[in-house]
């Protein structure tokens, strides 16, 4: 049984704010219905992502594999909200899709009121750049780079200068604990120490949405609380969402909400 | 991203280093295989290269390449010179004999027997003696190469004599001369004594260089002295290429060098191409942070042209280097091997196959990360 980190506070299942789902729609076709434009502003405290039928469908093995089925979903800024579920539920495809990387079957992504389902590719992968930043479970730090380096990759692909950059990544570093280890190289810094410059990497360039994949999966206990401590802390707030998927409910106590997905549709919470 | 790109590039150093060494060694054994290849079809027309005087070649219609002498009747001589256009034409004797030296060591040279009045066709770099000093009785120019075969770890100076068909030749000079393909001593007399040395023959004259006249056109003067004489009359540049020519369809060293330099860009593309190639696929994760990160794929495509380019780069001028210092190093080394040189248009042709190498082992690789699924970092 695992460890409880801290009491639940303010854990709640997320109630999709766009009205029932169509699930009248015949499978595989394009909805009629369209999300109108976000009622409310990120600065007022509106959603920072709203996702409305989402359908994703993989070709495979010569069929039509649909692991994601009309999913909505309003996620508001300044929180941090829990994607849980068991493995294959498609959580990672959510996130996927929500970050742009993937473009759903059907339906419609908005974050921070960009519309990503009509932006083009090159566009798209400017607003990531710009708009998201990345926490992934194997870290992908580049092991060639320093800390410093490494979190400073976001302002270099947005072509700041070398020297500006770094200092912007190591300041970031300095918040989250790590000035001692700027100079260091991944393979110099504990799992969790990498973790904390990939949190220095998807803060850097100041995003609006930060997107978690298994952020803790690879850490032991101590160095798994101090991570996601530091999400909550430094990565929430200032209009920010973050999202992180999860299996792991030692985490569950700091999401300010938690979305439980089942074969591809929003699901019940989970019972911690 | 540039920075980046090299940083990822040189993390690795073994890796770095078995990109840069496969290239070098692919640059090293193209450029230097070809260089020998060059240098020994050089070799091959090394005599006529070292005539400057003459603009033509005069000899027996049969006459297919420079070693393969048909003598004329030297009344072929005074045909020549009546032709309208000619300047001067001296006789040039070409034959091979045994060279005896004082303490019995025998060596096969070449003679060649140089016009007596004027020397024409002497060789063109007297490194001691004078070429003048040809016209005293019995004396010969020897190459320094020659001079090293024959008297193996003596001083290399005027002085020393030997016997040719039981005659005394005595050196008063020593040149350099171009390395002949066989690399035998090459012995340089006038007309009157070389013949003298071979002994005497009905048909004497080996070739008849001609000079034309100021202002003349040689390509016609060629063709009006083959109308009048019947014989054959070739610019140094014609009987250069005839005689390399003749060595590439009758010998298999073209097909041995071919093979040898096609296994060095093969055997290059497959080491340098192949590291170049999995280097990519095991950064391919990398690129996928960086794609999903929102790295364009133009700068991605970049990043990995970059890095390609510095490769091929470092490992062009290492390889390049090796090949140079080689030529450097066994020329000084080994008088047989004097004469090989890395000509430029060598490094070029190299630079261009190692381009090919790295841009083909590139674009195998970039493909690979342009269709990357950047939600491959979500993949544990």
């Amino acid at each position: 049984m695992n460890a409880m980190w801290l009491p639940v506070t303010d854990t709640r299942l997320v109630v999709p704010d766009l009205g029932a789902p169509d699930f009248t729609a015949s499978r595989g076709a394009r909805r009629e219905r369209t999300v109108a434009a976000p009622s409310e502003t990120v600065a007022d405290g509106g959603p920072a992502v709203l996702c409305h039928g989402i359908v994703k469908d993989f070709e495979s093995g010569g069929g039509t594999l649909r692991v994601l089925h009309g999913i909505d979903l309003s996620l508001p800024a300044g929180e941090m909200a829990l994607l849980v579920g068991p493995s294959g539920c498609g959580k990672t495809t959510l996130i996927s899709i929500i970050a742009g990387i993937l473009t759903p079957t059907e339906g419609e992504v908005i974050v921070q009121g960009e519309n990503l389902t009509r932006l083009p590719g090159a566009k798209k992968t400017a607003f990531r750049r710009r708009a998201i930043g990345f926490i992934f479970q194997q870290y992908n730090l580049l092991p060639a780079l320093t800390a410093a380096e490494n979190a400073a990759v976001p302002l270099l692909a947005a072509k700041v200068p070398q020297a500006k950059a770094v200092r912007a990544a190591r300041d970031v570093l300095e918040r989250l604990g790590m000035a001692d280890h700027v100079e260091k190289l991944p393979r110099q810094l504990s799992g969790g120490q990498q973790q904390r410059v990939a949190i220095a990497r998807a803060l850097v360039h100041e995003p609006s949405l930060i997107v978690c994949d298994e952020p803790t999966a690879a850490l032991d206990a101590e160095s798994g609380r101090t991570v996601i401590e530091m999400l909550k802390g430094v990565a929430v707030g200032g209009g920010r969402a973050v999202i992180v998927v999860t299996h792991d409910n030692r985490i569950f106590p700091f999401g300010d909400r938690i979305v439980a997905m089942e074969d591809g549709r929003i699901g019940t919470a989970p019972a911690h | 991203m540039r920075g980046v790109a090299l940083k990822m590039l040189t993390g690795d150093r073994a890796k770095y280093l078995g990109l840069i060494f496969g290239i070098a060694f692919a640059t090293m054994l193209m450029s230097q295989q070809v260089s020998i290849f060059i240098g020994l079809m050089a070799r091959t027309a090394s005599q006529i290269l070292d005539v400057r005087e003459a603009d033509l070649w005069v000899m027996d219609p049969r006459v297919q390449y420079v070693e393969e002498v048909e003598p004329m009747t030297s009344t072929q001589l005074w045909r020549v010179r009546g032709v309208e256009g000619v300047a001067w034409a001296t006789p040039f004797f070409k034959a091979l004999t045994v060279a005896r030296s004082v303490d019995g060591v025998l060596q096969q040279v070449f003679m060649l027997g140089v016009d007596d009045a004027s020397l024409a066709g002497m060789c063109p770099a007297m490194l001691k003696g004078s070429a003048a000093d040809l016209k005293r009785p019995d004396a010969v120019v020897i190459d320094r190469a020659g001079h090293l075969f024959i008297w193996p770890g003596e001083a290399v100076k005027p002085g020393k004599s030997f016997e040719l068909n039981d005659r005394r030749a005595l050196v008063v000079g020593v040149c350099e001369a171009a390395a002949p393909f066989t690399t035998f001593p090459v012995v340089f007399a006038k007309y009157s004594d070389a013949l003298r040395y071979v002994g005497s023959r009905r048909k004497p004259l080996s070739y008849i260089l001609v000079r034309a006249e100021a202002g003349a056109d040689v390509g016609a003067l060629a063709r009006r002295i083959e109308a009048e004489t019947g014989l054959k009359a070739l610019t140094w540049r014609q009987f250069m290429w005839a005689t390399i020519d003749y060595y590439l369809e009758r010998t298999g060293i073209p097909v041995n060098f071919g093979i040898t330099v096609a296994l060095g860009f093969i055997v290059g593309a497959a080491v340098a191409g192949q590291t170049f190639y999995i280097f990519v696929l095991e950064n391919l994760r990398q690129f996928g942070a960086l794609k999903a990160m929102g790295v364009g794929n133009r700068t991605i495509l970049g990043m990995v042209l970059l890095q390609a380019l510095v490769v091929a780069g470092m490992g062009y001028g290492l390889g390049i280097g090796f090949s140079a210092a080689f030529f450097e190093v066994t020329g000084r080394a080994a008088v047989s091997l004097r004469g090989f040189s890395l000509p430029w248009e060598v490094m070029v042709g190299t630079a261009g196959a190692v381009l090919l190498i790295i841009v083909l082992a590139s674009l195998a690789s970039v493909r690979r990360v342009l269709v990357l699924d950047p939600a491959i970092v979500f993949r544990g």
